[in-house]
């Protein structure tokens, strides 16, 4: 890894704050502010701000609004059972239905999406796979965590996702978990995991999917990618790793995903 | 099954089910729409309006919808709304205040590198202490640098997300978040000075 100077770690500093930076510019960056008293002040003063504009109110929609909207807009009067479904903590005679949680909403994009991916061409899938590896890589890359522990990782997907896609550590198979983002992938957000194969780069796209299928390998691009599905989920690794080892990745996943002792963290 | 979302209200569906789709899909985005109009208005009256406007705006839309990320999508329209709203009626005057106070500021914007390092973190944090303070330097910002704050503070978007909100690339993403929290900054220090 090289090293980095402080005109090259003050330029990223927003990102890493932010938590927008690739896991190896975000690794390179840490370990020059443990040396730099500079970047160390003026990461800490970036975190001052951040804590500030956080501190402002959050304007939550007024009932009175939700009343006019449900009011102005063709909205189908509010069936019995919806009604009766949700609890609600404070009544909401008007617009009760706009108060429910997120879920309604993902439920149905949900539903949608599965069907849409389903009836992807694969061909496409692929691209956007491979676009959504390469774009990883680059400067901009967006890493939302990073992290190489499995129980970090894994509670950051909570509530961004309606799914829980399983982490799984296989660093002492040589694949060390690097860390997890949302990736959007065939019109949904997806889980992409980051894990590291000696000076590779694997992107893990997982999302729900029925059925069960060995892994099988294609290539393109000179990318190569492994799909199967197991235990109710998709998957998906993209990789410039040779074809070999990347499906070696992906029984190890596999393994580890039947054998829940291979899933207990590594001591 | 692109056809309910995409085909909205021409797509054959009845209006009962679009509602119910525009519903499922809007609904949990009203408080981010509201919370947004209402930075960008500065005041609860105007946010309503925005708002309603956004949402009859959305559902007329709602055909074009192409499923994906609903909360962007209305986001942006919401956003829209408040640009095309603000222009009719014509920039009040507290607005030309706040916005040459902005102008004022971009002077300094040349010293960025020497503002990372000035400002000692620990002051910065007991003025931030100040919620009061806080709020009023974001009031007082340049829309486009109180929108892009609020978007990735308050909503806790992803620049990819702010890029689709506010229909730029990443690139001035970053460099238009780095100007609002130089801003923010300096109208802090500015405010707290007695």
């Amino acid at each position: 890894m090289t090293t980095m100077n402080c005109e090259e770690a003050q330029q990223l500093l927003p990102a890493y704050g932010d938590g927008e930076l690739d896991l190896p510019r975000a690794l390179a960056l840490e370990q020059h502010i443990e040396r730099c008293a500079a970047c160390t002040a003026a990461l800490r003063s970036q975190r001052a701000l951040r804590q500030a504009v956080r501190s402002v109110p959050y304007h939550r929609a007024p009932d009175t609004l939700r009343a006019r909207l449900r009011a102005q807009l063709p909205l189908p009067a509010e069936t019995p059972a919806t009604a009766a479904a949700v609890p609600q903590a404070r009544t909401r005679r008007d617009w009760s239905r706009w108060a429910m949680p997120i879920a309604a909403g993902l439920a149905l994009a949900v539903g949608l999406n599965v069907m849409l991916a389903g009836q992807r061409a694969q061909d496409d899938l692929r691209d956007e796979l491979i676009a959504g590896h390469v774009r990883s890589l680059q400067v901009q890359h967006l890493s939302d965590v990073a992290s190489s522990d499995q129980h970090t990782v894994k509670p950051w997907f909570n509530g961004k996702l309606d799914y829980a896609p399983p982490v799984r550590d296989l660093a002492q198979q040589d694949f060390p978990l690097l860390g997890g983002r949302l990736d959007y992938i065939a019109h949904r957000q997806v889980a992409a995991l980051i894990y590291g194969s000696r000076k590779h780069f694997i992107n893990l796209y997982i999302w729900p999917g029925a059925g069960e299928l060995a892994p099988a390998s294609q290539g393109s691009e000179g990318y190569n990618l492994v799909h199967w599905r197991h235990d109710g989920m998709e998957y998906w690794a993209v990789s410039d790793l040779n074809a070999v080892e990347l499906r070696h990745f992906a029984e190890l996943q596999i393994a580890a995903g039947t054998n829940k002792v291979a899933n207990a963290p590594n001591t | 099954m692109v056809g309910p979302i995409a085909g909205g209200r021409g797509g054959g569906l009845s209006e009962l089910e679009t509602s119910r789709r525009f519903e499922a899909m809007a609904a949990p985005h009203l408080d981010a729409a509201y919370n947004l109009a209402r930075w960008l208005t500065r005041n609860p009256h105007d946010a309503d309006d925005v708002v309603q406007e956004a949402y009859l705006r959305a559902f007329r839309f709602f055909g074009g919808f192409r499923g994906g990320d609903g909360r962007a999508w209305l986001l942006a329209i919401v956003r829209n709304t408040f640009y095309t709203w603000f222009e009719q009626r014509g920039r009040h005057k507290a607005d030309v205040e706040y916005d040459d106070a902005g102008a004022g500021l971009e002077t300094v914007e040349a010293s960025a590198d020497q503002a990372m390092h000035a400002g000692d973190p620990e002051t910065l944090l007991l003025r931030a202490a100040d919620r009061q303070l806080v709020e009023s330097a974001l009031l007082r910002l340049a829309a486009e640098y109180r929108e892009i704050l609020v978007l990735r503070e308050l909503e806790e978007l992803s620049y990819k997300e702010i890029g689709e909100i506010v229909g730029v690339p990443l690139g001035t993403v970053m460099s238009r978040l780095s100007r609002a929290r130089l801003q923010l900054r300096r109208q802090i220090e500015a405010m707290d000075r007695p």
